[in-house]
């Protein structure tokens, strides 16, 4: 620490109270939704209506708002149809893409080349690419309207297998050979030596998955007609359209029920968001 | 590599050796992620590909091969014009929008130490919040009578602005819930960016008479930052390029909001014109393609640790 570096206390200062300045407005912009979201939910319709400043409520209107979001649209259920698919989805792409991250770092076998390059290509590929053939798959086989629609267009997850690869690589070859000298199948040596070893790349692609799925619209809109099946944010697009602008505290009752979930996770777990972002890169 | 080499010449030799036993150990492992490989992404591509060569229709009694005719048919379609005018100018708007905000809200938290915590949590709220319910607020903010934002611009005397339903202003509105949408992602890219520069570096540029806050921006951060910069532009022209989310709930494709993978739902999955959607599909890919051959390049240099 050279003193050279602030040669000013006041120009520091100064530095100092302008980052801030800009940091909060910032904030500001990013937490509005939030902050307005909240108190709306609390607020009762004839002070929505006349569309006031007040930030404060003046009466206390919580509970008519949420337990009336509640009985219009079943959210609670659209929970229950988001932690299915985003658990069926995470458990297949886990179970699928290990053993092929493994065979494609550690293994030699024909083909390795063309399947490595294969799944480098698929990175390029959005779900609403192949989206039209699958549908159509889907409809032909009568299977529409179902958990497994909502799901199977991603059991195998290209860049679960390109991250896990990435980091099976580093694994040291010293131990799969002892490993292997000891009599343990290449089974075994990936699921009781290699995989613990490779939490936190599992647990960071974990984060991206189930924020991916909970929160995508594109493929439960077109293969979801039936709102018993509805992952949250369909579930989210029925209720809104099912609103008339007189209902804006109970919107944002439904709003803030719909969105806590993923957002309490957030707060909690903070750290492995950010990190899982950071090891994965992708949105 | 003992066992293989003394396991012949000492003459027991129970076990497969190494090439083998790797090779159907290899391939087992990989059988399950072919085969899925093959059925949802390999085969829907060709089909795909075919399909948009054709005037496929949901309950059309026949299937004529059009050749290039759907592409040409676009080209002429003032409606897909208008989608693939408004994505781009969406994407001209978020690009620069999403990486100077989310660098300058980087390099401003990076100094902080006790509130970095807060403004880590307030800038990545947005992205973990379901966007679908997200937007509803947002059309409640931006409501032209009943919402705080025209609130502020009447009671500081400007007149009423109709965010979500003059059709100009569709796009930068869209625009602007999309960059609030992902600076906090943006930021985090940035901050991991910030934190992988070496310390010396700047004790160099100062000893090079580089001291003030500028010049060491200019003479370390910006360099050093530069791949990560690329990286950030371009996920953030792919999540652009796929603006629908917002679009699904505020506008529903209204006139002035046609954007691309939208026109392609309508199209696909409300009209049943399969083949013009998948030709439309095809179109989506090429942009898809420019902007992941470089991304897979960049991550290829990135995730190793």
């Amino acid at each position: 620490m050279k003193a050279a570096r602030f040669p000013l206390p006041t120009g520091r200062l100064l530095r100092f109270a302008g980052a801030h300045a800009v940091l909060l407005v910032g904030a500001a912009f990013m937490l509005l939704p939030f902050i307005w979201m909240l108190l709306t939910a609390i607020r009762a319709p004839d002070e929505i209506l006349t569309g006031g400043l007040n930030p404060i409520p003046r009466s206390f209107h919580a509970v008519e708002n949420f337990s009336a979001a509640l009985q219009q649209a079943p959210l609670l259920r659209f929970m229950v149809n988001g932690v299915i698919i985003c658990g069926g989805i995470l458990i297949i792409q886990l179970i699928v893409a290990i053993p092929a991250a493994y065979a494609l770092a550690k293994l030699r076998f024909p083909g390795r080349g063309l399947l490595f390059a294969a799944v480098i290509g698929g990175l390029c590929i959005p779900i609403q690419v192949p989206a039209l053939p699958i549908y159509l798959a889907l409809a032909e086989f009568g299977l529409l309207d179902s958990y497994f629609a909502m799901m199977v267009p991603f059991f195998l997850s290209v860049f679960a297998i390109f991250l896990f690869r990435q980091t099976f690589r580093g694994f040291p070859d010293e131990i799969l050979q002892a490993a292997r000298v000891d009599g343990l199948g290449e089974f075994e040596i990936l699921w009781r030596i290699v995989v613990p070893s490779a939490l936190p790349a599992i647990a960071a692609f974990s984060i991206f998955s189930i924020v991916a799925h909970w929160n995508d619209l594109y493929w439960p809109m077109i293969v979801i007609q039936r709102m018993d099946y509805a992952p949250p944010p369909l579930g989210m697009l029925f209720f809104a359209n099912s609103e008339t602008g007189a209902s804006y505290g109970v919107l944002m009752a439904g709003a803030t029920i719909i969105t806590a979930p993923l957002v309490l996770v957030f707060l909690l777990a903070r750290r492995r968001f950010v990190q899982g972002i950071t090891m994965t890169g992708i949105k | 590599m003992t066992t293989l080499a003394l396991a012949p010449a000492v003459g027991r030799v129970p076990r497969r050796s190494r090439p083998v036993r790797e090779w159907l150990a290899g391939t087992l492992f990989v059988v399950p992620a072919t085969m899925l490989l093959l059925a949802i992404i390999l085969a829907p591509l060709l089909c795909l590909l075919i399909l948009s060569l054709t005037d496929y229709e949901i309950g059309a009694m026949q299937i004529r091969w059009l050749g290039l005719g759907n592409f040409e048919k676009a080209l002429s379609d003032p409606v897909f014009r208008r989608a693939m005018g408004n994505t781009l100018l969406y994407v001209a708007l978020v690009l620069p929008g999403g990486v100077i905000l989310g660098l300058l809200v980087a390099l401003l938290v990076h100094g902080r130490t006790r509130s970095r915590a807060f403004y880590e949590v307030a800038y990545f709220l947005p992205v973990t919040a379901t966007l679908i319910a997200m937007a509803a607020v947002w059309q409640f903010l931006l409501h032209p009578k009943l919402g705080p934002v025209n609130g502020l611009l009447k009671a500081a005397g400007f007149p009423e602005m109709a965010f979500i339903s003059e059709p100009s202003l569709l796009i930068p509105t869209l625009a602007v819930i999309g960059l609030w949408n992902l600076i906090g992602f943006n930021m985090i890219l940035f901050l991991a960016g910030l934190t992988a520069i070496p310390r010396d570096l700047y004790d160099a540029a100062e000893i090079d008479g580089a001291g003030g806050p500028i010049d060491r921006f200019l003479t370390v951060t910006w360099p050093q930052l530069a791949p990560t910069t690329m990286f950030v532009a371009v996920t953030t022209s792919i999540t652009a390029f796929k603006v629908f989310d917002t679009v699904a709930v505020l506008t529903r494709g209204r006139d002035g909001s046609e954007v691309l993978l939208y026109a392609i739902y309508l199209e696909g999955f409300q009209y049943f014109k399969i083949g013009y959607s998948a030709a439309l599909t095809v179109i989506f890919l090429a942009f898809m393609l420019a902007f992941s051959v470089f991304q897979a390049f960049q991550l290829d240099r990135r995730v190793h640790y």
